[in-house]
């Protein structure tokens, strides 16, 4: 296993050691991962010339982790190559590296504790759950899933200061990952495909622009607090016709933006804010999603908890700036977990537009069985979509998902 | 893709299996007298709280430990699951703070990676926070889940946490034998709120001052668990650990067991080591 394991890893030749030498050194590899199916169908026909007409997609994905520690601790490294395949869309079947970093975490400098990233690796900002607002390190993944919860690995080096005051990381972002987006045959897409390929960029260096971060985040006593300054390459792109008129084109302004996510939390409840103010490409805008999260223990003597969770989101950018659909609207949801053996859990939740009263319905919910395998249940909807609305584009691809992954 | 949601409602609640090995153990070392003077004119509340003050204490200055757990679940066919972990603790000396403790679960293999951080409080509710590793993301959560099962577990939430001497009231009952020791009996009363519990019976050796058994009552007052600790190994000269713990549901035939690896004292550990930012970083 581990043989083959590291065969494979000799095979993207990108660590600096040989497996023999690491595995024979008392310097610790842990290896893990899952293999998944996907079974995707759709209940109504592609609305858009050129996609699939199959009403069922089968795709398989891999992911594979094999981290590295030091034999002092003080050193790690992280490796994390994934896969798909997906039967309909080309797009949709890519490979990507998730991590693949080497840190150090034993430096000082006047009595600072400092940790050094380099490489590509994954970060996270945020504490609301109905959208992402103000994680901006990682490019989405959009092919992955819509819920832009799947993110491409950030080449980066990473310092970490972590002071008594709170943990503040600097990040130089060397090179700018492009948006995926669903090919001419895949679902989810927009009336033209996306040529994700041929992007255009606001910054002469294109993506080879350096992009900054600096966040501070810390704690004080039931608030949780982050704030950071990003100076770069958006995330997200506009949409341009191309030259021959049948594909969009990404374009990529330059930024900067400043952003704050918040969380209070006391008893039950959980207050959450995420906001940012972005000068970017037409004019400035600020845009922000806030609410709370609050759970009712052992439901009816039951060992199950019931969360329910209500959130705002507003965003007043115009009309030149990439779209939105997070512009006016309120999310409610419903967590169900049974805190059985097979961490059985639901998630219900509803997005209602309070301009356009579009919905988007999502139902998620999941099951280990035995150990290593865990089954996943989607079912997303969208109704009263009108036919200028951005979310029209996925007006026929309401959707159930059975994912069957096995976990090593 | 890693799972994203489960846990977030599953932990949320006070969690501090780092002194789980050693239930008597606390930071707070009220002196008994000055806990137990509202209750001077009666004696057994004075020499419960005794028995429990002489167990806790016998935990004092052990500074941080590491130890691997793995938890057995079984239901009342007998089939088992298991969930390993490792966890860590940092003991802290001001009286006035609780222990800070970190746990990272290796299995399932689905959860690997997550990792739970905790700041425990004398009065106020813990302070928490969760680490998913699919998304990155660390979570603040309450603490405010008591009686809940810890993941799917007969422990609860307060089984782990409730180990400071002042988060109950107590009274001596009487002496018996408990295996080849002599135990005191004690009944104690949690003080804290949203307890599952009307009272327990804890049963506490007169050689090493160890819990040996805890008997649990429901909110109705009937017997609902019933907690042996077994295989206890002495580390220097006074740090005493199960490395064994059985947790029996008797209402529905359900156990779990914990099963301790060696622990490992003085790993050097800082507060700097259980800090948010670090639960991104732990593998």
């Amino acid at each position: 296993m581990k043989g083959l394991f590291c065969q494979l890893l000799l095979g993207f030749v990108v660590l600096p050691v040989s497996c023999g030498m690491a595995i024979a050194s008392d310097s610790e590899w842990e290896l893990s991962g899952n293999t998944a199916l996907q079974l995707r169908g759709f209940s109504q026909d592609a609305l858009w010339p050129g996609q699939n007409t199959s009403d069922a997609e089968v795709s398989v994905s891999g992911e594979w982790e094999a981290r590295w520690r030091s034999e002092e601790g003080d050193q790690r490294g992280s490796f994390i190559p994934f896969a798909r395949w997906d039967e309909n869309d080309d797009e949709r079947t890519h490979i990507d590296l998730r991590e693949a970093y080497w840190a150090n975490e034993g430096l000082f400098y006047k009595g600072t504790k400092i940790e050094l990233l380099v490489g590509i690796n994954k970060v996270f900002w945020g504490v609301t759950e109905s959208a992402h607002l103000v994680d901006i390190i990682n490019q989405t993944d959009l092919v992955e899933d819509i819920d832009q919860e799947d993110k491409l690995g950030q080449p980066m080096v990473n310092l970490a200061l972590q002071h008594d005051w709170g943990l503040v990381n600097v990040y130089l972002l060397p090179y700018f990952r492009e948006r995926t987006f669903p090919g001419r045959d895949g679902r989810f897409r927009s009336p033209l495909p996306v040529d994700w390929d041929d992007a255009e960029y606001e910054s002469g260096a294109e993506e080879k622009h350096m992009d900054f971060a600096l966040r501070y985040s810390h704690y004080f006593g039931d608030v949780d607090i982050g704030a950071y300054y990003f100076r770069g390459t958006s995330r997200e792109p506009r949409l341009e016709l191309a030259s021959n008129g049948r594909e969009l084109t990404p374009f990529y302004d330059q930024i900067d933006q400043v952003g704050l996510d918040v969380q209070y939390t006391r008893d039950a409840w959980l207050w959450k804010l995420e906001a940012l103010l972005r000068d970017g490409y037409d004019e400035s805008f600020m845009a922000t999603v806030a609410g709370f999260e609050y759970t009712f223990y052992q439901v009816y003597e039951s060992n199950a908890d019931i969360g329910m969770l209500m959130e705002y989101q507003y965003d007043d950018r115009s009309s030149q700036e990439p779209i939105t659909t997070a512009d006016n609207d309120v999310f409610l949801g419903a967590r169900w977990s049974m805190n059985d053996t097979q961490d059985t859990a639901l998630l219900a939740g509803v997005v209602v537009d309070k301009d356009t009263s579009e919905t988007f319905f999502n139902i998620e919910a999941e099951r280990r069985i035995g150990d290593n395998v865990v089954v996943e249940l989607r079912v997303r909807a969208i109704t009263n979509a009108e036919s200028d609305e951005p979310l029209y584009s996925f007006n026929q691809d309401d959707y159930i998902q059975l994912q069957i992954s096995r976990f090593f | 893709m890693k799972r994203r949601n489960f846990f977030s409602a599953a932990f949320a609640s006070v969690l501090r299996l780092s002194v789980v090995g050693a239930l008597g153990a606390s930071q707070l070392l009220l002196s008994p007298v000055m806990a137990a003077t509202s209750e001077e004119s009666m004696p057994d509340q004075v020499k419960g709280f005794d028995i429990a003050a002489r167990s806790d204490r016998s935990d004092r200055g052990f500074g941080d430990s590491e130890a691997e757990m793995t938890m057995v679940l079984r239901n009342a066919a007998g089939e088992e699951a298991s969930r390993s972990m490792r966890f860590t603790t940092l003991e802290i000396p001001d009286e006035s703070v609780g222990d800070k403790s970190l746990v990272l679960f290796s299995t399932p293999r689905d959860i690997e990676g997550t990792a739970l951080l905790s700041h425990a409080k004398m009065l106020d509710p813990d302070d928490q926070w969760l680490y998913l590793p699919a998304l990155k993301r660390v979570k603040r959560i309450s603490s405010r889940n008591k009686s809940g099962p810890f993941v799917g577990s007969e422990f609860a939430f307060e089984d782990f946490t409730a180990s400071e001497l002042n988060k109950f009231s107590y009274t001596y009952l009487q002496q018996e034998a408990c295996g080849e020791l002599l135990c005191d009996v004690v009944e104690r009363i949690p003080r804290y709120e949203n307890s599952g519990y009307t009272k327990q019976l804890a049963w506490v050796d007169t050689t090493d001052y160890q819990i040996r058994k805890i008997e649990f009552y429901d909110r109705r007052g009937s017997l609902l668990k019933e907690l042996k600790f077994e295989d206890y190994r002495k580390y220097g000269d006074s740090y005493w650990r199960s490395h064994r713990l059985i947790m029996r549901n008797l209402q529905t035939n359900k156990s779990t067991d914990l099963v301790y690896g060696e622990y490992t004292f003085g790993v050097g550990l800082t507060d700097n080591d259980f800090v948010k930012g670090r639960l991104a970083r732990l593998r």
